[in-house]
């Protein structure tokens, strides 16, 4: 790639959509700090990329293999044993962090569309207030609530059970699924909630014809966010299950700090990228809604 | 001829009708009254007594707050809080502005750039915990790479370096948040007026020059909401540390998200942990509050 | 069709708060068009919302055929309302956003079918039916939101500031579309609006409103000619009314206003304006003298009555259909509104005739118009001229 040709593709005018003959020509002078720039981005990527490729590559070395060679070294003999051994470890905590996902998903998703729907449209004395309460849950340091919490799985009779992390994960994800959909929908026009019901249609009609059709979005966002957060969490999982009801962090994170026995790199990289698989995934295929939780839930109100 | 509505006085479904929307919040306010804030009470009721594997209800006073602020693990964490959140938070801003104020030239494949360097946020800490605790092996990690490379002299060991084991967290860390104070920040930049760069260019200032002044600092609300959110994530910073250090060598990596777990769920020592929660909660509000004054307060000006 | 009548409707949000309607009286016959109008804020809309059963209100009572609706649900009220928004639903098309109300009706498919058929031919939006409302221009959005409206043939028609979303020349089309389609339909119809020439052009009957209170509920040409107070009368009218601060003289037995121009001016720089007999103590109050500005004419050399003044032009604005001139009389400008082929140069000197007759006179401080006594007789002398 020379420079006239990257000068020519990304000119100032680019950025300046207007540009005159000569802000273009000051720019094209400057060409070499515009490929400075692109190898800045792409040393950067690379170094993003590292852990992620050191991961994959340990994972399919033998044991011998990761003692002679370095993190990129390219293995020597193609193994996937370290899969294999990994997956028979985790195998039911992660159908686990499945079980307790895909419930807690979808559950605290469809509570915060209707807690997000009443507090957008049908305000109340109160439901303000309401929302503020809500919103400092975002912030709350779960430290803060995990005894009485485990004392209340505890007398349900859930603890140490999915179910009981499901609960769990609902009650407080709802402080950010409920954000989600109220900012959502305070951006829809009032308007629209007072015709539909000059038209007749009642609390969830409206809600489940006019509004939920326009959502699908902010659905996507907050599923996408949600199941993030559920199967990357740790500390829930940790702290209400333990033995079969574990979720796949606990797996892995017991598996990499057992002291006993000798260490196993390739398996405990697997493991780990059989953790991380499900979130790079959704991730890939999502990733502008994904984006767009992050920021959303940044920029709050 | 019109339509026939039968023009009933209000019916019991028109009643039910307007409870409705308070009916479907109701569960959702009982849940965070008792499941937020009820809890929080209880904890910080906990934190008076002298619970220890079990809840007791016996009122000691200050008496756990007095026991922690005698823990030379507490004054460890705490400080380790303080070392780890503020390079990170530093460090992650610094890498994220730089990243995203290079982004915004215009490059190609900038989505794809955007995709690698933001994919570690999709990752759960213990993962991040778990590669970097691999990339970091004194002995086979980057250590024996970059000698088997040719760097005879290099050494890194600080996993197993009592003084050093914090900037391993921070360096996992901010591998995994910088891509999004990146995105953070090129979303901030992008909804910047573009013509009073244009404004700024015809005023005879170069890039640098228009980045440094102009844009950058109309990027405050993006730069605070940016610093709340990382510091929020280091204060909860639990599941990295139990991945990556499990709060050793010794107690030098703890923060007090690990003090608390360690001290309520594994030592039976309630109390102390529940206030230990508590003293987190503060400092957490000491950040909010501000926070939420002045967001709510440019709500108001606008 | 149906009439309607607000008896001394009230609203008020919370006791600490000041009432944002006030004693609200209004009624209008079957098939009548009612326009509210005032500046943002007044309470119109809120009195649109309220009629609708969008906002309950805090006493007194809406009445629709004779029975009272106020508390009734909006789905009972039978009423359809265009939006300024259009409000149209962005995920269904154009037949759905119609037949939507009528579905919630429960009325027949076929039914449906035949009805969006009928109010897709009046409107012209036949070829729209099957495109989504982000498909559409802003005008053909607002047909829609008229056809979701006409659907229903509903009692009462409320529109919202329907027009305020569209570009100037939209605008007008649409109003005279408006006007046609209730004079074809005869529908009963609440129109919400700030916009005066609608109100004008539009209404068989205008309600002025202003911090939640009603100025003036009449027909335009009342609102216009007989207005009831300063703000009605500076509200209604384009270019406004002129506002003249003036002194009072008795004489002769009745009051006179004075008007001067600056000096200098060739030719009679005051005049006396007759304006009856006004009650004791007016004469020591500030008033202020109000005349439109197509009610200031050239003095013509026909030896009219008319009392006239000669003032220097300042500036003349040519709009097309008449120029408008700028004087000033008592310091203050006034405006007057020409024929088109009447432009004095600047600085040149006009001799102006009022019509005493069409002077009106209002209290400075509260804004009330005052009526002189004998103003009946006043006003007859003058038709006799007239007719003479």
């Amino acid at each position: 790639m020379n420079d006239a040709s990257v000068a020519q593709r990304r000119s100032a005018a680019d950025l300046l959509p207007s540009g005159d003959g000569g802000a273009k020509r000051r720019m094209r002078a400057i060409s070499p700090s515009r490929l400075a720039i692109h190898a800045t981005l792409l040393f950067a990527a690379a170094l993003y990329l590292v852990p992620l490729v050191v991961m994959l590559l340990t994972s399919i070395k033998t044991p011998e293999d990761i003692r002679t060679g370095n993190l990129l070294s390219w293995p020597e003999t193609f193994t996937l044993i370290g899969w294999v051994k990994a997956w028979s470890v985790v195998d039911g905590y992660f159908w686990n962090s499945v079980k307790i996902a895909i419930p807690a998903v979808l559950i605290s998703t469809a509570v915060g569309a209707l807690n997000g729907y009443v507090l957008s449209m049908w305000r109340f004395r109160g439901s303000q207030l309401f929302f503020g309460l809500l919103l400092f849950g975002c912030f709350l340091p779960f430290q803060t609530v995990l005894l009485p919490a485990s004392f209340t799985l505890g007398k349900l009779g859930l603890a140490n059970t999915t179910a009981g992390l499901v609960l769990v994960h609902v009650v407080y994800g709802i402080a950010f699924t409920t954000l989600f959909f109220r900012n959502y929908y305070v951006t829809v026009p009032d308007a629209l909630v007072r015709a539909a019901r000059l038209d007749g249609a009642g609390f969830f009609t409206i809600f489940g014809r006019i509004l939920l059709p326009m959502s699908v979005p902010i659905i996507m966002v907050c599923l996408i966010w949600q199941f993030t957060q559920i199967w990357n969490d740790f500390l829930f999982g940790v702290v209400f299950a333990s033995g079969d009801a574990q979720p796949i962090t606990v797996a892995l994170n017991n598996l990499v700090n057992t002291s006993t026995g000798a260490k196993e790199y390739n398996v405990d990289m697997a493991a780990a990228m059989i953790a991380g698989l499900p979130t790079l995934l959704v991730y890939i295929v999502a990733g502008k809604y994904f984006l767009r939780g992050l920021t959303a839930g940044a920029v709050k109100g | 001829m019109s339509i026939a509505t039968v023009m009933t006085k209000t019916s019991p479904l028109d009643v039910l009708q307007r409870w409705l929307p308070k009916l479907v919040l109701a569960p959702s306010m009982l849940v965070v009254l008792v499941g937020f804030y009820g809890y929080i009470l209880w904890t910080l009721v906990l934190s008076f007594t002298n619970s220890s594997f079990m809840p007791s209800y016996k009122w000691v006073g200050l008496q756990q707050y007095m026991r922690l602020m005698d823990n030379d693990r507490w004054w460890v964490a705490s400080q380790n809080l303080l070392v780890f959140g503020g390079l990170f938070i530093g460090i992650s801003l610094v890498i994220g502005v730089f990243l995203a104020v290079l982004l915004d030239q215009r490059i190609r494949r900038e989505g794809f750039i955007r995709t690698i360097y933001l994919y570690p946020m999709a990752l759960s800490m213990i993962v991040t915990g778990t590669a970097w605790k691999w990339l970091l092996n004194p002995g086979l990690g980057l250590d024996k790479m970059l000698r088997d490379w040719g760097w005879e002299g290099f050494r890194l060991d600080w996993l197993v370096d009592q003084d050093r084991v914090i900037y391993c967290l921070v360096i996992a860390a901010v591998w995994q948040a910088s891509g999004f104070v990146m995105a953070l920040f090129l979303a901030g930049l992008r909804s910047v007026d573009q013509s009073i760069i244009r404004a700024a260019q015809v005023d005879g200032a170069g890039l640098p020059t228009i980045y440094l002044r102009i844009v950058l600092p109309s990027l405050r609300p993006v730069f605070f909401s940016a610093v709340m959110i990382l510091a929020h994530i280091a204060i909860k910073s639990f599941d990295l540390v139990a991945a990556m250090t499990a709060g050793g060598p010794g107690y030098s990596s703890d923060l007090p998200a690990m003090f608390m777990y360690s001290f309520t769920f594994s030592r039976g020592q309630m109390g102390i942990g529940s206030a230990s929660a508590m003293l987190m909660l503060a400092a957490i509000l000491t950040l909010l509050v501000p926070y939420l004054y002045s967001e709510l307060r440019g709500k108001r000006h606008e | 069709m149906a009439t309607l009548e607000l008896r001394n409707v009230n609203k008020s949000y919370g006791s600490g708060l000041a009432d944002t309607l006030k004693n609200i009286e209004l009624s209008i016959d079957s098939g009548e068009f009612l326009i509210l109008v005032g500046p943002s804020g007044c309470g119109k809309s809120t009195l649109m919302n309220c009629i609708a059963g969008l906002e309950s209100i805090s006493g007194g009572a809406i009445l629709v055929d004779g029975a009272d609706i106020s508390g009734m649900s909006p789905k009972d009220r039978d009423i359809a309302m265009v939006f300024q928004s259009y409000a149209l639903y962005p995920t269904m098309n154009v037949r759905d956003n119609i037949a939507f109300g009528l579905k919630m009706r429960k009325m027949a498919p076929a039914a449906i079918d035949e009805e969006v058929a009928r109010v897709a031919k009046l409107l012209q939006i036949e070829h729209l039916l099957q495109r989504k409302p982000g498909q559409l221009s802003g005008g053909q959005q607002q047909r829609v939101a008229m056809g979701r409206a006409l659907a229903r043939r509903p009692k009462i028609y409320l529109f919202d500031e329907p027009l305020s979303n569209l570009d100037a020349k939209l605008r007008v089309e649409m109003r005279t579309e408006i006007k046609l389609m209730h004079q074809r339909l005869k529908t009963t119809t609440v129109y919400v609006t700030h916009d005066q020439i609608e109100a004008m052009t539009l209404g068989d009957k205008v309600a002025v409103m202003k911090d939640g209170i009603i100025q003036q509920f009449g027909t335009p040409q009342q609102i216009y000619n007989d207005p009831a107070n300063l703000f009605v009368a500076s509200f209604i009218g384009s270019p406004p009314m002129n506002f003249i601060p003036v002194r009072l003289q008795r004489r002769d037995g009745q009051c006179w206003a004075v008007l001067s121009s600056s000096l200098g001016v060739a030719g009679q720089a005051r005049c006396e304006l007759p304006l009856g007999e006004l009650e004791a103590g007016m004469d020591n109050r500030d008033l202020i003298l109000g005349i439109r500005p197509e009610q200031i004419q050239l003095a013509a050399d026909d030896g009219a009555e008319a009392p006239s003044i000669c003032a220097e032009v300042e500036v003349t604005e040519p709009t097309g259909p008449d120029t408008l001139v700028f004087v000033n009389l008592n310091q203050t400008k006034v405006c007057c509104r020409l024929a088109p082929d009447m432009t004095p140069q600047v600085g040149s000197t006009l001799s102006l005739r009022f019509e005493p007759s069409r002077v009106l006179l209002f209290d400075a401080q509260s804004g009330e118009r005052l009526l002189a006594k004998k103003r009946q007789a006043t006003d007859n002398k003058v038709a006799q001229l007239k007719r003479g």
